[in-house]
C-alpha cells in the first residue's frame, strides 16, 4: 500500500461530495441530542459501532474484490431507511466520478456502468481504495474515519463547537477507530469464504428514524 | 409464571386460555452443564381444502406448543412458556416452516425473559422461518425481556419465497420496570428469493460497543421494536415512507417490504405504535 495514497483518499478536501452530508448530526444537533462536544464524542461513537462498521466491512469487501452487485444488495438490506439509502447512492455517485478521473481504472469503468444511478457508497470506496493501490484494512479505516468525521466537522458548523474540541473528539475515538476497522476487515475476509452474511449489519433505529424526519425538513443545511 | 414488563400489565395473566384439549407433555429437553438445548418445530401446509393442517408441532422443554384456534385459512400456533427461559447458557430454537399456500400464525402466550445464567455464560435464541410459494405467515410473539444480569442473543431468519407474505413483529425491553437491562445482541436476516432484504443488528446494555445508549443510540429509550410486512402486492403500490412522531418511522425497503421501528419510553406505548401499523400495512 501507499500511505500517501491513502491521505489523498481520505482528506476531508478530497472532492467526493462529503462536506454536504452530517452523517445524522443535523437532526441530532435540532433535536438537543448534540449540544457540546462530549455528547458529540457520544454520537460518534454510537455512530461509528453502528453504521460505521457497516460501511467499514462493506468496504473493505469491496477492497477484497467480492462482487460489487452482492455488496450493494447487501448495503440496501442494511439501509432500511430510503432517505439514507437514497444519500448512499448519491454520495457514491459522486465518489466515483472523483475516484475515476483521480484512479482510472477498467474495474470502475464497470462499476460506473453497472450502476447508473450509483452504487452504495462504501462499495464505490473499497472499489476505490482497490485502484489507488490501498487493501481493505485502509478502505476500512477510511469509511469508519468518515462515519465520525462527517458529524464532527458539521456540528462546528451547526453549533459553532470550537473546531479545536471537534478534533479532540476524532483522536479520542482513534483507538475505537482502529478496533473497528479492523473487525471490519476481519469480516470482509470471512465474507470472502463464506458469504455476505458473514459482513456486519450492525444498525442504529434511531438514526434511521431521524433521518427519515430530517428528508422532510423544508430547510436543511446538510443532505443527511 | 407472572410478570410485570415495565409499564405493560401482566402479560402471561391476559392470556386466554387456548382451546381444545391439553396436549401430552412436551419431552425433556437435553440437559448439559452448559444450559438447556431444545428445539420446537413446526410445519404446516395447505390441507386442499381451503385450510392449513399443522403435520409437524413438536415442542420441547422450555418450548412448548399449543395449537390455536385459526381464522379461515390460517392456523394458529401459540409458544407456551413451560419454564422461565432462556437462562445463561441455554440454547432455544423455534423452526416453522409454511409449504404453498398456507397460512400460519405464530404468537406467544407470554414474554420472554432472558435471565442471567450461573457461569455468566451467554444463552442463545434462534428463531428460522421458512416460507414457501404464496404463503403467509404472522410471527407475533410477546416482548423479549432483558433482564439484568443476562446475556443473550437472539437470531431471527426469515427465507421467504417471491411470491409469501410475511409479519414479523419484534419488541425488546430492556430490563424489567426501573431495573438495568443485562446485555442483549440480535440479528434479523430476512431473504427473498435468496436475494438479502433486511439485515439488521442491534447491540444494547451493558457490555455492548460504546454509545448504544448515547445520541446516535437508544436516547435513554428502554423499549424498541419494530413490525416488518413484506408483500409482493407492494411491488405496485409500495406504501410511502411517514415519520410518527420523533420516534417511530415507517421506511419502505428496497424490496417490496415495509419496516416500522419505534423507540418508546415503555412497552405498552411500543405496542400502541406498532399496532397501529399493524392495522395499516398487515393482515
Amino acid at each position: 500500500m501507499s500511505l500517501a495514497a491513502l491521505l489523498v483518499l481520505a482528506d476531508g478536501r478530497f472532492p467526493a461530495g462529503g462536506h454536504a452530508h452530517s452523517g445524522g448530526a443535523e437532526a441530532a444537533c435540532k433535536a438537543g441530542r448534540i449540544h457540546d462536544a462530549a455528547t458529540l464524542e457520544e454520537f460518534c461513537r454510537g455512530r461509528l459501532h453502528t453504521a460505521g462498521l457497516t460501511a467499514a466491512a462493506l468496504a473493505a469487501a469491496a477492497a477484497l474484490g467480492l462482487d460489487p452487485a452482492v455488496l450493494d444488495a447487501a448495503a440496501d438490506a442494511r439501509t432500511p431507511s430510503p432517505a439514507l439509502r437514497t444519500a448512499a447512492r448519491r454520495l457514491g455517485r459522486q465518489l466515483l466520478r472523483a475516484a475515476r478521473a483521480t484512479w482510472p481504472t477498467a474495474e470502475l469503468d464497470a462499476l460506473a456502468a453497472a450502476f447508473p444511478r450509483g452504487a452504495h457508497q462504501p462499495v464505490v470506496l473499497g472499489l476505490t481504495a482497490r485502484a489507488a493501490g490501498l487493501g481493505p484494512l485502509d478502505a476500512a479505516h477510511v469509511a469508519a474515519y468518515e462515519s465520525v468525521s462527517g458529524p464532527a466537522t458539521a456540528t462546528v458548523r451547526l453549533l459553532g463547537l470550537d473546531p479545536f474540541q471537534a478534533s479532540g473528539v476524532l483522536a479520542r475515538l482513534a483507538p475505537e477507530l482502529d478496533s473497528v476497522s479492523a473487525r471490519a476487515a476481519r469480516a470482509a475476509d470471512r465474507a470472502r469464504r463464506e458469504g455476505p452474511d458473514a459482513l456486519p449489519a450492525a444498525s442504529s433505529p434511531l438514526l434511521d428514524i431521524a433521518a427519515q424526519a430530517h428528508a422532510d425538513w423544508p430547510v436543511r443545511l446538510f443532505a443527511s | 409464571m407472572s410478570l410485570t414488563v415495565a409499564g405493560a400489565p401482566p402479560v402471561a395473566l391476559r392470556t386466554p386460555a387456548p382451546p381444545g384439549p391439553v396436549p401430552p407433555a412436551p419431552p425433556e429437553p437435553a440437559t448439559t452443564p452448559a444450559g438447556v438445548r431444545a428445539t420446537a418445530r413446526i410445519a404446516a401446509v395447505a390441507d386442499g381444502r381451503g385450510a392449513t393442517a399443522l403435520p409437524l408441532l413438536a415442542g420441547e422443554g422450555p418450548l412448548a406448543l399449543r395449537r390455536t384456534r385459526g381464522t379461515g385459512a390460517e392456523a394458529g400456533v401459540m409458544l407456551v412458556g413451560a419454564m422461565s427461559a432462556p437462562l445463561g447458557g441455554d440454547h432455544l430454537t423455534v423452526e416453522a416452516s409454511a409449504g404453498p399456500g398456507a397460512r400460519l400464525a405464530l404468537a406467544s402466550a407470554a414474554a420472554t425473559l432472558a435471565l442471567p445464567g450461573r457461569g455468566g455464560e451467554p444463552a442463545r435464541y434462534d428463531v428460522r422461518l421458512t416460507l414457501a410459494e404464496d404463503s403467509a405467515v404472522r410471527w407475533m410473539p410477546e416482548p423479549l425481556v432483558s433482564v439484568r444480569g443476562s446475556d443473550l442473543r437472539v437470531r431471527t431468519r426469515a427465507e421467504l419465497a417471491p411470491t409469501a407474505r410475511l409479519l414479523l413483529r419484534e419488541e425488546q425491553v430492556l430490563g424489567r420496570s426501573g431495573e438495568e437491562p443485562g446485555l442483549l445482541r440480535s440479528r434479523l436476516t430476512v431473504t427473498r428469493g435468496g436475494i438479502p432484504l433486511l439485515d439488521q443488528e442491534l447491540a444494547c446494555g451493558p457490555g455492548a460497543p460504546g454509545g448504544w445508549d448515547g445520541p446516535a443510540g437508544l436516547a435513554g429509550h428502554r423499549t424498541l421494536g419494530q413490525l416488518l410486512v413484506v408483500d409482493p402486492a407492494f411491488t405496485a403500490s409500495p406504501p410511502t415512507a411517514a415519520v410518527l412522531g420523533e420516534f417511530a418511522a415507517v421506511t419502505p425497503l428496497a424490496g417490496p417490504a415495509v419496516l416500522v421501528t419505534a423507540l418508546a419510553p415503555d412497552a405498552l406505548r411500543l405496542r400502541e405504535v406498532l399496532d397501529a401499523a399493524c392495522r395499516t400495512y398487515g393482515w
